[in-house]
Protein backbone atom coordinates (compact mmCIF):
# COMPACT_ATOMS: atom_id res chain seq x y z
CA UNK A 1 0.00 0.00 0.00
CA UNK A 2 0.94 3.38 -0.77
CA UNK A 3 0.73 6.39 0.98
CA UNK A 4 0.07 9.97 -1.02
CA UNK A 5 1.82 12.31 0.07
CA UNK A 6 2.21 16.47 -1.21
CA UNK A 7 5.65 18.01 -2.14
CA UNK A 8 6.39 20.78 0.19
CA UNK A 9 9.77 21.80 -0.62
CA UNK A 10 11.41 21.70 -3.61
CA UNK A 11 14.94 23.03 -3.55
CA UNK A 12 17.76 22.67 -6.73
CA UNK A 13 21.16 21.37 -5.15
CA UNK A 14 22.86 21.60 -8.53
CA UNK A 15 21.97 22.04 -11.88
CA UNK A 16 21.41 18.52 -12.30
CA UNK A 17 19.83 17.40 -8.64
CA UNK A 18 16.56 18.43 -6.88
CA UNK A 19 15.76 17.48 -3.49
CA UNK A 20 12.01 17.12 -2.91
CA UNK A 21 10.89 17.67 0.71
CA UNK A 22 7.43 15.96 1.66
CA UNK A 23 5.75 14.94 4.81
CA UNK A 24 5.85 10.86 5.50
CA UNK A 25 6.18 9.61 8.82
CA UNK A 26 7.26 5.81 9.06
CA UNK A 27 11.02 5.75 10.55
CA UNK A 28 14.02 5.34 8.17
CA UNK A 29 17.58 4.79 8.81
CA UNK A 30 20.30 5.93 6.39
CA UNK A 31 20.63 4.21 3.67
CA UNK A 32 17.01 3.07 2.99
CA UNK A 33 15.41 3.31 0.16
CA UNK A 34 11.50 4.37 -0.93
CA UNK A 35 9.32 3.32 -3.72
CA UNK A 36 8.51 6.94 -5.36
CA UNK A 37 5.12 6.52 -7.59
CA UNK A 38 4.88 9.95 -9.84
CA UNK A 39 1.22 9.10 -10.90
CA UNK A 40 0.70 8.70 -14.57
CA UNK A 41 4.29 8.28 -15.16
CA UNK A 42 6.55 5.39 -13.26
CA UNK A 43 7.48 4.74 -9.90
CA UNK A 44 11.44 4.30 -8.66
CA UNK A 45 13.62 3.51 -5.81
CA UNK A 46 15.24 6.54 -4.38
CA UNK A 47 17.50 6.61 -1.28
CA UNK A 48 16.54 8.94 1.35
CA UNK A 49 18.45 11.94 1.98
CA UNK A 50 16.65 12.94 4.33
CA UNK A 51 15.53 10.44 6.83
CA UNK A 52 14.82 11.97 10.00
CA UNK A 53 12.22 13.10 11.52
CA UNK A 54 8.23 13.07 9.39
CA UNK A 55 10.16 15.68 6.82
CA UNK A 56 11.49 12.91 4.09
CA UNK A 57 13.52 13.47 0.96
CA UNK A 58 14.77 12.53 -2.05
CA UNK A 59 17.52 14.23 -3.89
CA UNK A 60 16.83 13.29 -7.87
CA UNK A 61 19.39 13.44 -10.62
CA UNK A 62 18.26 13.57 -14.36
CA UNK A 63 19.15 10.49 -16.07
CA UNK A 64 16.34 11.07 -18.48
CA UNK A 65 12.64 9.50 -18.52
CA UNK A 66 11.32 10.04 -15.58
CA UNK A 67 14.30 11.00 -12.96
CA UNK A 68 13.54 14.09 -15.48
CA UNK A 69 10.50 14.56 -15.25
CA UNK A 70 11.04 14.56 -11.29
CA UNK A 71 13.06 16.91 -11.19
CA UNK A 72 10.15 19.37 -12.67
CA UNK A 73 8.12 18.34 -10.04
CA UNK A 74 7.00 21.45 -7.66
CA UNK A 75 5.76 21.87 -4.24
CA UNK A 76 2.19 21.03 -4.13
CA UNK A 77 2.22 18.05 -6.32
CA UNK A 78 1.36 14.65 -4.67
CA UNK A 79 3.35 11.47 -5.08
CA UNK A 80 3.01 7.88 -3.80
CA UNK A 81 5.19 6.92 -1.11
CA UNK A 82 5.61 3.61 -0.32
CA UNK A 83 8.77 1.59 2.18
CA UNK A 84 11.70 2.48 3.57
CA UNK A 85 13.10 -0.46 2.57
CA UNK A 86 16.39 -2.58 2.75
CA UNK A 87 19.09 -2.45 4.81
CA UNK A 88 21.09 0.74 6.38
CA UNK A 89 24.86 2.14 7.04
CA UNK A 90 25.88 0.97 10.48
CA UNK A 91 27.07 4.59 12.05
CA UNK A 92 28.61 3.05 15.17
CA UNK A 93 32.30 3.75 13.44
CA UNK A 94 33.94 6.26 15.22
CA UNK A 95 36.21 7.55 11.99
CA UNK A 96 34.54 7.21 8.59
CA UNK A 97 35.53 7.94 5.04
CA UNK A 98 33.05 9.12 2.84
CA UNK A 99 33.01 8.33 -1.26
CA UNK A 100 31.03 10.28 -3.21
CA UNK A 101 30.30 10.38 -6.57
CA UNK A 102 28.07 12.69 -8.21
CA UNK A 103 24.58 11.88 -6.45
CA UNK A 104 25.80 9.56 -4.59
CA UNK A 105 25.74 12.36 -2.25
CA UNK A 106 22.01 12.13 -1.60
CA UNK A 107 22.41 8.60 0.14
CA UNK A 108 25.68 9.09 2.09
CA UNK A 109 24.47 12.60 3.67
CA UNK A 110 22.11 11.64 6.26
CA UNK A 111 24.17 8.74 7.29
CA UNK A 112 27.21 10.93 7.85
CA UNK A 113 24.50 13.64 9.78
CA UNK A 114 24.04 10.43 12.32
CA UNK A 115 27.14 9.04 12.79
CA UNK A 116 28.64 13.15 13.30
CA UNK A 117 25.75 12.66 15.74
CA UNK A 118 26.86 9.70 17.32
CA UNK A 119 30.09 10.98 17.79
CA UNK A 120 32.23 9.93 14.87
CA UNK A 121 34.57 11.57 13.08
CA UNK A 122 33.61 11.65 9.42
CA UNK A 123 35.94 12.67 6.23
CA UNK A 124 33.92 13.56 2.92
CA UNK A 125 35.79 12.86 -0.39
CA UNK A 126 33.24 14.49 -2.49
CA UNK A 127 33.42 13.95 -6.66
CA UNK A 128 31.35 15.79 -9.57
CA UNK A 129 31.86 16.99 -13.32
CA UNK A 130 32.13 20.47 -12.39
CA UNK A 131 31.94 22.50 -8.95
CA UNK A 132 28.52 23.34 -9.92
CA UNK A 133 27.57 19.86 -9.49
CA UNK A 134 29.37 19.14 -5.86
CA UNK A 135 26.06 18.00 -4.32
CA UNK A 136 25.90 18.84 -0.38
CA UNK A 137 28.85 20.12 -0.17
CA UNK A 138 27.96 23.08 2.41
CA UNK A 139 25.51 20.31 3.87
CA UNK A 140 28.45 17.85 4.54
CA UNK A 141 30.77 21.23 5.88
CA UNK A 142 28.02 22.47 8.24
CA UNK A 143 27.25 18.66 9.76
CA UNK A 144 30.91 19.02 11.17
CA UNK A 145 32.57 16.96 7.96
CA UNK A 146 36.20 17.52 6.80
CA UNK A 147 35.36 17.70 3.19
CA UNK A 148 37.61 17.06 0.02
CA UNK A 149 36.50 17.73 -2.72
CA UNK A 150 37.56 16.64 -6.82
CA UNK A 151 36.32 17.78 -10.04
CA UNK A 152 36.70 16.39 -13.56
CA UNK A 153 37.24 19.55 -15.00
CA UNK A 154 39.89 20.98 -12.20
CA UNK A 155 36.92 23.85 -11.74
CA UNK A 156 37.33 22.88 -8.01
CA UNK A 157 39.85 21.47 -5.82
CA UNK A 158 41.62 18.42 -6.95
CA UNK A 159 41.07 17.10 -10.87
CA UNK A 160 39.67 13.77 -11.95
CA UNK A 161 37.85 11.24 -10.02
CA UNK A 162 37.23 11.04 -6.65
CA UNK A 163 39.37 8.12 -6.13
CA UNK A 164 42.39 10.34 -6.50
CA UNK A 165 41.91 12.08 -3.11
CA UNK A 166 40.89 8.62 -1.81
CA UNK A 167 44.21 6.47 -1.69
CA UNK A 168 46.02 9.66 0.24
CA UNK A 169 43.28 9.71 2.52
CA UNK A 170 43.63 5.71 3.50
CA UNK A 171 47.32 6.35 3.61
CA UNK A 172 47.64 8.93 5.92
CA UNK A 173 44.50 9.02 8.16
CA UNK A 174 43.38 5.92 10.13
CA UNK A 175 39.31 5.02 9.35
CA UNK A 176 37.50 2.27 10.81
CA UNK A 177 35.32 2.44 7.77
CA UNK A 178 34.39 3.69 4.02
CA UNK A 179 31.42 3.94 3.06
CA UNK A 180 31.05 4.45 -0.82
CA UNK A 181 28.59 5.47 -3.14
CA UNK A 182 28.26 6.62 -6.96
CA UNK A 183 29.35 5.44 -10.28
CA UNK A 184 29.90 1.31 -9.76
CA UNK A 185 33.29 1.59 -11.32
CA UNK A 186 34.09 4.03 -8.72
CA UNK A 187 32.66 1.87 -5.94
CA UNK A 188 34.73 -0.89 -7.11
CA UNK A 189 38.28 1.00 -7.28
CA UNK A 190 37.48 2.19 -3.70
CA UNK A 191 36.13 -1.08 -2.57
CA UNK A 192 40.08 -2.29 -3.62
CA UNK A 193 41.98 0.77 -1.97
CA UNK A 194 39.90 -0.56 1.66
CA UNK A 195 40.80 -3.87 1.19
CA UNK A 196 44.66 -2.73 0.72
CA UNK A 197 44.76 -1.22 4.34
CA UNK A 198 42.75 -3.97 5.60
CA UNK A 199 39.50 -0.54 6.21
CA UNK A 200 35.81 -1.74 6.35
CA UNK A 201 33.74 -0.77 3.68
CA UNK A 202 30.50 -0.87 2.54
CA UNK A 203 28.92 0.43 -0.82
CA UNK A 204 25.33 1.60 -1.52
CA UNK A 205 24.67 -0.16 -5.45
CA UNK A 206 21.71 0.73 -7.66
CA UNK A 207 19.70 -1.62 -9.77
CA UNK A 208 16.31 -2.07 -11.56
CA UNK A 209 13.53 -2.13 -9.07
CA UNK A 210 9.92 -3.13 -9.82
CA UNK A 211 8.75 -4.61 -6.69
CA UNK A 212 11.02 -3.47 -3.76
CA UNK A 213 9.50 -6.79 -1.86
CA UNK A 214 12.70 -9.13 -3.00
CA UNK A 215 9.90 -10.78 -5.40
CA UNK A 216 10.39 -10.10 -9.08
CA UNK A 217 14.14 -10.79 -9.40
CA UNK A 218 14.75 -7.50 -11.30
CA UNK A 219 17.11 -6.23 -8.63
CA UNK A 220 19.02 -9.87 -8.59
CA UNK A 221 22.80 -9.27 -7.82
CA UNK A 222 24.55 -12.40 -7.79
CA UNK A 223 22.42 -14.03 -4.56
CA UNK A 224 21.43 -11.13 -3.55
CA UNK A 225 18.40 -8.98 -3.89
CA UNK A 226 18.96 -5.56 -3.43
CA UNK A 227 15.93 -4.10 -2.59
CA UNK A 228 15.78 -6.60 0.48
CA UNK A 229 19.55 -7.69 1.56
CA UNK A 230 20.69 -4.09 0.04
CA UNK A 231 21.08 -1.67 -1.01
CA UNK A 232 24.22 -1.71 1.65
CA UNK A 233 26.67 -4.31 1.36
CA UNK A 234 30.06 -4.91 2.39
CA UNK A 235 32.22 -4.47 -0.43
CA UNK A 236 34.20 -7.54 0.80
CA UNK A 237 30.52 -9.08 -0.59
CA UNK A 238 30.56 -7.28 -3.70
CA UNK A 239 34.07 -8.02 -5.13
CA UNK A 240 32.68 -11.62 -5.16
CA UNK A 241 30.45 -11.23 -7.35
CA UNK A 242 31.32 -10.74 -11.02
CA UNK A 243 28.67 -8.14 -11.86
CA UNK A 244 30.52 -5.40 -9.34
CA UNK A 245 31.35 -2.52 -11.25
CA UNK A 246 30.78 -4.62 -14.94
CA UNK A 247 27.26 -5.19 -15.50
CA UNK A 248 23.25 -4.88 -14.47
CA UNK A 249 20.76 -6.09 -15.73
CA UNK A 250 18.15 -3.73 -17.70
CA UNK A 251 14.10 -4.38 -17.34
CA UNK A 252 13.56 -7.33 -19.13
CA UNK A 253 16.32 -9.12 -17.26
CA UNK A 254 18.97 -8.79 -20.00
CA UNK A 255 22.78 -8.42 -18.89
CA UNK A 256 24.05 -5.05 -19.78
CA UNK A 257 27.44 -3.47 -19.19
CA UNK A 258 27.99 -1.00 -16.86
CA UNK B 1 9.17 -37.83 9.33
CA UNK B 2 7.04 -38.31 6.28
CA UNK B 3 8.60 -39.02 3.02
CA UNK B 4 8.35 -35.72 0.96
CA UNK B 5 10.05 -36.77 -2.32
CA UNK B 6 7.28 -37.38 -5.46
CA UNK B 7 7.09 -38.24 -8.70
CA UNK B 8 4.52 -35.42 -10.94
CA UNK B 9 4.29 -35.46 -14.63
CA UNK B 10 6.89 -38.27 -14.62
CA UNK B 11 9.71 -36.17 -12.85
CA UNK B 12 11.01 -36.86 -9.38
CA UNK B 13 11.16 -34.14 -7.07
CA UNK B 14 12.52 -34.27 -3.69
CA UNK B 15 9.82 -32.28 -2.11
CA UNK B 16 6.34 -31.13 -3.61
CA UNK B 17 7.36 -27.48 -3.16
CA UNK B 18 8.08 -25.60 -6.69
CA UNK B 19 9.26 -22.12 -6.82
CA UNK B 20 6.13 -20.58 -8.87
CA UNK B 21 6.68 -19.29 -12.01
CA UNK B 22 7.47 -15.26 -12.05
CA UNK B 23 9.17 -15.54 -8.64
CA UNK B 24 13.04 -15.10 -8.42
CA UNK B 25 13.19 -16.92 -11.95
CA UNK B 26 15.05 -13.60 -14.04
CA UNK B 27 18.51 -14.37 -13.07
CA UNK B 28 20.27 -18.03 -12.80
CA UNK B 29 21.59 -17.03 -9.26
CA UNK B 30 18.07 -16.71 -8.14
CA UNK B 31 17.03 -19.82 -9.22
CA UNK B 32 19.94 -21.60 -7.15
CA UNK B 33 19.20 -19.86 -3.92
CA UNK B 34 14.81 -20.92 -4.20
CA UNK B 35 16.90 -24.32 -4.67
CA UNK B 36 19.46 -24.11 -2.10
CA UNK B 37 16.85 -22.93 0.08
CA UNK B 38 15.06 -26.29 -0.36
CA UNK B 39 12.45 -26.03 -3.01
CA UNK B 40 11.96 -29.03 -4.73
CA UNK B 41 11.76 -27.65 -8.20
CA UNK B 42 12.47 -24.06 -9.50
CA UNK B 43 10.17 -22.66 -12.07
CA UNK B 44 11.83 -20.38 -14.31
CA UNK B 45 10.62 -16.38 -15.65
CA UNK B 46 8.09 -17.22 -18.20
CA UNK B 47 9.95 -16.94 -21.70
CA UNK B 48 9.13 -15.55 -24.54
CA UNK B 49 10.86 -15.07 -28.16
CA UNK B 50 11.87 -11.37 -27.39
CA UNK B 51 13.37 -9.57 -24.50
CA UNK B 52 10.35 -7.95 -23.07
CA UNK B 53 10.82 -5.20 -20.28
CA UNK B 54 7.39 -5.54 -19.04
CA UNK B 55 4.95 -3.02 -17.99
CA UNK B 56 6.30 0.41 -16.23
CA UNK B 57 5.80 1.14 -12.58
CA UNK B 58 3.64 0.62 -10.41
CA UNK B 59 3.57 -3.05 -11.12
CA UNK B 60 2.89 -4.47 -7.79
CA UNK B 61 0.60 -3.21 -5.00
CA UNK B 62 0.67 -5.20 -1.71
CA UNK B 63 -1.87 -5.79 0.97
CA UNK B 64 -0.91 -7.01 4.43
CA UNK B 65 -0.31 -10.85 4.21
CA UNK B 66 -3.22 -11.32 2.51
CA UNK B 67 -2.45 -11.15 -1.16
CA UNK B 68 -0.75 -8.96 -3.88
CA UNK B 69 -1.80 -7.43 -6.86
CA UNK B 70 0.92 -7.31 -9.89
CA UNK B 71 0.93 -6.37 -13.46
CA UNK B 72 4.49 -7.47 -14.36
CA UNK B 73 3.89 -7.50 -17.99
CA UNK B 74 5.70 -10.94 -18.28
CA UNK B 75 9.31 -8.92 -18.28
CA UNK B 76 12.24 -11.56 -19.57
CA UNK B 77 15.31 -11.73 -21.18
CA UNK B 78 13.84 -13.56 -24.54
CA UNK B 79 14.85 -17.24 -25.49
CA UNK B 80 18.17 -15.96 -26.79
CA UNK B 81 19.65 -15.05 -23.85
CA UNK B 82 17.91 -16.84 -21.06
CA UNK B 83 19.73 -19.99 -21.47
CA UNK B 84 22.87 -18.84 -19.40
CA UNK B 85 20.61 -18.20 -16.23
CA UNK B 86 19.30 -22.15 -16.63
CA UNK B 87 22.87 -23.07 -17.21
CA UNK B 88 23.58 -21.86 -13.74
CA UNK B 89 20.79 -23.35 -11.88
CA UNK B 90 21.61 -26.86 -13.48
CA UNK B 91 25.25 -26.51 -12.72
CA UNK B 92 24.26 -26.13 -9.20
CA UNK B 93 22.13 -29.59 -9.76
CA UNK B 94 18.77 -27.58 -9.51
CA UNK B 95 15.42 -29.63 -11.03
CA UNK B 96 14.47 -26.60 -13.20
CA UNK B 97 11.29 -26.69 -14.89
CA UNK B 98 11.33 -24.06 -17.97
CA UNK B 99 7.88 -21.75 -18.52
CA UNK B 100 7.41 -20.20 -21.73
CA UNK B 101 4.53 -17.83 -22.89
CA UNK B 102 3.82 -17.45 -26.52
CA UNK B 103 0.86 -15.92 -28.68
CA UNK B 104 -0.17 -19.28 -30.92
CA UNK B 105 0.42 -22.91 -30.84
CA UNK B 106 3.54 -22.60 -33.33
CA UNK B 107 5.33 -20.01 -31.00
CA UNK B 108 4.61 -22.16 -28.21
CA UNK B 109 6.47 -25.40 -29.84
CA UNK B 110 9.27 -22.82 -31.35
CA UNK B 111 9.77 -21.86 -27.63
CA UNK B 112 9.13 -24.99 -25.76
CA UNK B 113 11.88 -26.67 -28.69
CA UNK B 114 14.25 -23.67 -27.44
CA UNK B 115 13.77 -24.29 -23.63
CA UNK B 116 14.22 -28.19 -24.05
CA UNK B 117 17.45 -27.90 -25.15
CA UNK B 118 18.91 -25.95 -22.34
CA UNK B 119 18.14 -29.13 -20.47
CA UNK B 120 15.04 -28.12 -18.17
CA UNK B 121 13.23 -31.77 -17.10
CA UNK B 122 9.87 -29.90 -18.04
CA UNK B 123 8.38 -27.18 -19.92
CA UNK B 124 5.20 -24.98 -18.57
CA UNK B 125 2.71 -23.31 -20.88
CA UNK B 126 2.06 -20.26 -18.96
CA UNK B 127 -1.64 -19.93 -20.38
CA UNK B 128 -2.99 -18.01 -17.52
CA UNK B 129 -1.45 -14.66 -17.22
CA UNK B 130 -4.21 -12.29 -16.78
CA UNK B 131 -2.31 -9.41 -18.12
CA UNK B 132 -0.72 -9.28 -21.00
CA UNK B 133 -2.66 -8.69 -24.48
CA UNK B 134 -2.49 -11.64 -26.76
CA UNK B 135 -0.95 -14.06 -24.66
CA UNK B 136 -1.89 -16.56 -21.42
CA UNK B 137 -5.72 -16.59 -20.38
CA UNK B 138 -6.57 -14.32 -23.33
CA UNK B 139 -5.52 -17.75 -25.13
CA UNK B 140 -5.99 -19.80 -22.26
CA UNK B 141 -9.50 -19.37 -21.16
CA UNK B 142 -10.64 -21.41 -25.17
CA UNK B 143 -10.00 -25.19 -24.63
CA UNK B 144 -9.55 -25.47 -28.19
CA UNK B 145 -6.66 -23.05 -28.35
CA UNK B 146 -5.79 -24.73 -25.13
CA UNK B 147 -5.87 -28.37 -26.52
CA UNK B 148 -3.88 -26.95 -29.72
CA UNK B 149 -1.07 -25.25 -27.96
CA UNK B 150 -0.71 -28.24 -25.90
CA UNK B 151 -0.83 -30.74 -28.99
CA UNK B 152 1.90 -28.67 -31.03
CA UNK B 153 4.33 -28.28 -28.11
CA UNK B 154 3.82 -32.18 -26.69
CA UNK B 155 4.64 -33.18 -30.72
CA UNK B 156 7.56 -30.74 -30.68
CA UNK B 157 9.52 -31.58 -27.48
CA UNK B 158 10.40 -34.86 -25.77
CA UNK B 159 10.13 -33.28 -22.27
CA UNK B 160 6.80 -33.41 -20.09
CA UNK B 161 4.65 -30.71 -20.43
CA UNK B 162 2.66 -28.64 -18.18
CA UNK B 163 -0.04 -26.26 -18.45
CA UNK B 164 -1.10 -23.93 -16.38
CA UNK B 165 -4.76 -22.95 -16.41
CA UNK B 166 -6.45 -20.04 -15.64
CA UNK B 167 -9.09 -19.25 -12.85
CA UNK B 168 -10.79 -16.89 -14.82
CA UNK B 169 -12.88 -18.43 -17.12
CA UNK B 170 -16.18 -20.32 -16.93
CA UNK B 171 -14.57 -23.68 -16.25
CA UNK B 172 -11.01 -24.14 -15.15
CA UNK B 173 -11.44 -27.84 -15.49
CA UNK B 174 -12.48 -27.84 -18.92
CA UNK B 175 -9.67 -25.97 -19.57
CA UNK B 176 -7.41 -29.20 -17.95
CA UNK B 177 -9.53 -31.52 -19.90
CA UNK B 178 -8.57 -29.65 -23.30
CA UNK B 179 -4.93 -29.97 -22.15
CA UNK B 180 -4.99 -33.52 -21.27
CA UNK B 181 -6.57 -34.44 -24.69
CA UNK B 182 -3.15 -32.26 -26.15
CA UNK B 183 -0.80 -34.61 -24.10
CA UNK B 184 -0.16 -32.89 -21.49
CA UNK B 185 1.39 -34.33 -18.71
CA UNK B 186 0.44 -32.03 -15.91
CA UNK B 187 -1.57 -29.45 -15.15
CA UNK B 188 -0.73 -26.53 -12.71
CA UNK B 189 -3.36 -24.50 -11.35
CA UNK B 190 -4.54 -21.92 -10.34
CA UNK B 191 -2.38 -18.75 -12.25
CA UNK B 192 -3.24 -15.52 -10.14
CA UNK B 193 -6.91 -13.52 -10.55
CA UNK B 194 -7.84 -10.71 -12.68
CA UNK B 195 -7.91 -7.84 -10.15
CA UNK B 196 -8.03 -3.86 -9.94
CA UNK B 197 -6.49 -1.61 -6.83
CA UNK B 198 -7.96 2.19 -7.32
CA UNK B 199 -6.11 4.72 -5.15
CA UNK B 200 -8.85 7.10 -4.09
CA UNK B 201 -6.91 9.95 -3.17
CA UNK B 202 -5.90 10.20 -6.67
CA UNK B 203 -8.79 8.75 -8.11
CA UNK B 204 -6.58 6.23 -10.34
CA UNK B 205 -6.05 2.63 -10.88
CA UNK B 206 -2.71 2.10 -8.81
CA UNK B 207 -0.88 -0.24 -11.40
CA UNK B 208 0.00 1.40 -14.86
CA UNK B 209 -1.43 -1.71 -16.67
CA UNK B 210 -4.63 -0.66 -14.85
CA UNK B 211 -6.20 -4.37 -14.74
CA UNK B 212 -3.61 -7.70 -12.82
CA UNK B 213 -3.71 -10.44 -11.12
CA UNK B 214 -4.34 -11.21 -7.24
CA UNK B 215 -2.04 -13.50 -5.45
CA UNK B 216 -1.73 -14.51 -2.43
CA UNK B 217 -3.34 -16.33 0.75
CA UNK B 218 -7.00 -14.25 -0.79
CA UNK B 219 -7.09 -17.22 -3.84
CA UNK B 220 -5.98 -20.26 -2.03
CA UNK B 221 -9.90 -21.19 -1.40
CA UNK B 222 -10.35 -20.22 -5.37
CA UNK B 223 -7.07 -22.50 -6.17
CA UNK B 224 -8.37 -25.46 -4.15
CA UNK B 225 -11.93 -25.24 -6.08
CA UNK B 226 -10.51 -25.50 -9.30
CA UNK B 227 -7.80 -28.16 -8.11
CA UNK B 228 -11.31 -30.14 -6.34
CA UNK B 229 -12.42 -29.62 -9.89
CA UNK B 230 -10.14 -30.89 -12.43
CA UNK B 231 -9.45 -33.73 -10.07
CA UNK B 232 -12.69 -34.95 -11.30
CA UNK B 233 -12.56 -34.39 -14.52
CA UNK B 234 -8.65 -35.52 -15.49
CA UNK B 235 -6.08 -38.43 -14.72
CA UNK B 236 -2.97 -36.35 -15.59
CA UNK B 237 -1.24 -35.55 -12.14
CA UNK B 238 -1.97 -31.85 -11.19
CA UNK B 239 0.30 -29.20 -9.51
CA UNK B 240 -1.73 -26.80 -7.03
CA UNK B 241 -0.88 -23.28 -7.03
CA UNK B 242 -2.44 -20.22 -5.10
CA UNK B 243 -2.24 -18.77 -1.66
CA UNK B 244 0.21 -21.40 -0.15
CA UNK B 245 1.98 -19.90 3.36
CA UNK B 246 2.14 -22.77 5.27
CA UNK B 247 2.59 -26.95 5.40
CA UNK B 248 -1.20 -27.14 6.17
CA UNK B 249 -2.00 -24.77 2.92
CA UNK B 250 -0.03 -27.85 1.11
CA UNK B 251 -1.95 -30.40 2.18
CA UNK B 252 -5.12 -29.18 1.55
CA UNK B 253 -4.06 -29.47 -2.30
CA UNK B 254 -2.90 -32.67 -2.02
CA UNK B 255 -6.08 -33.69 -0.76
CA UNK B 256 -7.94 -31.66 -3.45
CA UNK B 257 -5.84 -33.35 -5.66
CA UNK B 258 -2.21 -32.10 -6.26
CA UNK B 259 0.35 -34.11 -6.71
CA UNK B 260 2.62 -31.10 -5.94
CA UNK B 261 2.44 -27.17 -5.52
CA UNK B 262 3.78 -24.26 -6.43
CA UNK B 263 4.55 -21.25 -4.08
CA UNK B 264 5.15 -17.65 -4.92
CA UNK B 265 3.94 -14.73 -2.99
CA UNK B 266 4.95 -16.13 0.35
CA UNK B 267 8.29 -15.99 -0.45
CA UNK B 268 7.36 -11.60 -0.56
CA UNK B 269 6.10 -11.82 2.93
CA UNK B 270 8.73 -14.22 4.36
CA UNK B 271 11.66 -14.71 2.13
CA UNK B 272 12.98 -17.77 0.48
CA UNK B 273 13.38 -19.47 4.01
CA UNK B 274 9.46 -20.01 3.66
CA UNK B 275 10.24 -23.34 1.61
CA UNK B 276 12.22 -25.02 4.26
CA UNK B 277 9.90 -23.71 6.82
CA UNK B 278 6.64 -25.36 5.11
CA UNK B 279 8.40 -28.24 4.56
CA UNK B 280 8.91 -28.94 7.81
CA UNK B 281 5.87 -28.52 8.99
CA UNK B 282 4.47 -30.78 5.87
CA UNK B 283 6.50 -33.47 7.01
CA UNK B 284 5.13 -32.93 10.52
CA UNK B 285 1.80 -32.49 9.86
CA UNK B 286 1.47 -35.40 7.28
CA UNK B 287 3.12 -37.40 10.43
CA UNK B 288 0.34 -36.43 12.63
CA UNK B 289 -1.71 -37.81 10.57
CA UNK B 290 -1.13 -40.81 9.80
CA UNK B 291 0.51 -40.15 6.10
CA UNK B 292 3.58 -41.99 5.11
CA UNK B 293 4.39 -40.14 2.40
CA UNK B 294 2.89 -36.71 0.51
CA UNK B 295 2.42 -38.65 -2.32
CA UNK B 296 -0.17 -40.58 -0.18
CA UNK B 297 -2.50 -37.63 1.06
CA UNK B 298 -2.96 -36.72 -3.04
CA UNK B 299 -6.66 -36.65 -3.70
CA UNK B 300 -7.11 -38.32 -0.22
CA UNK B 301 -10.51 -35.43 0.27
CA UNK B 302 -11.68 -37.19 -3.01
CA UNK B 303 -12.22 -40.67 -1.50
CA UNK B 304 -13.76 -39.46 1.56
CA UNK B 305 -16.53 -38.45 -0.09
CA UNK B 306 -16.92 -40.84 -2.59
Amino acid sequence: MRTIVTVQERVAETPSTVTLRFPYAPAAAPGQFVMVWIPGDDELPMSLSYTEGASKGITVKAMGGTSRNVQRIETGTRLGIRGPYGNQFDPSPKRILIVAGGSGAAVLAPGAERAIAGGAKVTVALGATTEAELLFRERFATMGAAVEVTTDDGSAGARGYVTVVVEPLLATHAFDAVWSCGPEIMMRKVALLARARGVASYGSVERQMKCALGMCDACALGPFHVCVEGPVFSTEKLLELPEFGAFKRDPAGRRVRL
Amino acid sequence: MAELSVRCAGIALRNPLLLASGIWGESGESLVGAWKAGAGGVITKSIGSFPRPGYPNPTIESYDRWGMLNAMGLPNPGIEEYPQEIAIALGAGATVIGSVFGGDAAEFANLAAAMAKTGVCAIELNLSCPHAQGYGSEIGSDPTQVEEIVRAVTRAVPLPVIAKITPNATDPAGLAAAAERGGAAAVSAINTLRALAIDVELRRPVLSHRLGGLSGPAIKPIGLACVWQIRERVRIPIIGVGGIASGRDVLEYLMAGASAVEIGTQVAFEGIGAFGRIGRELSELLESLGFARASDATGAAHSATS
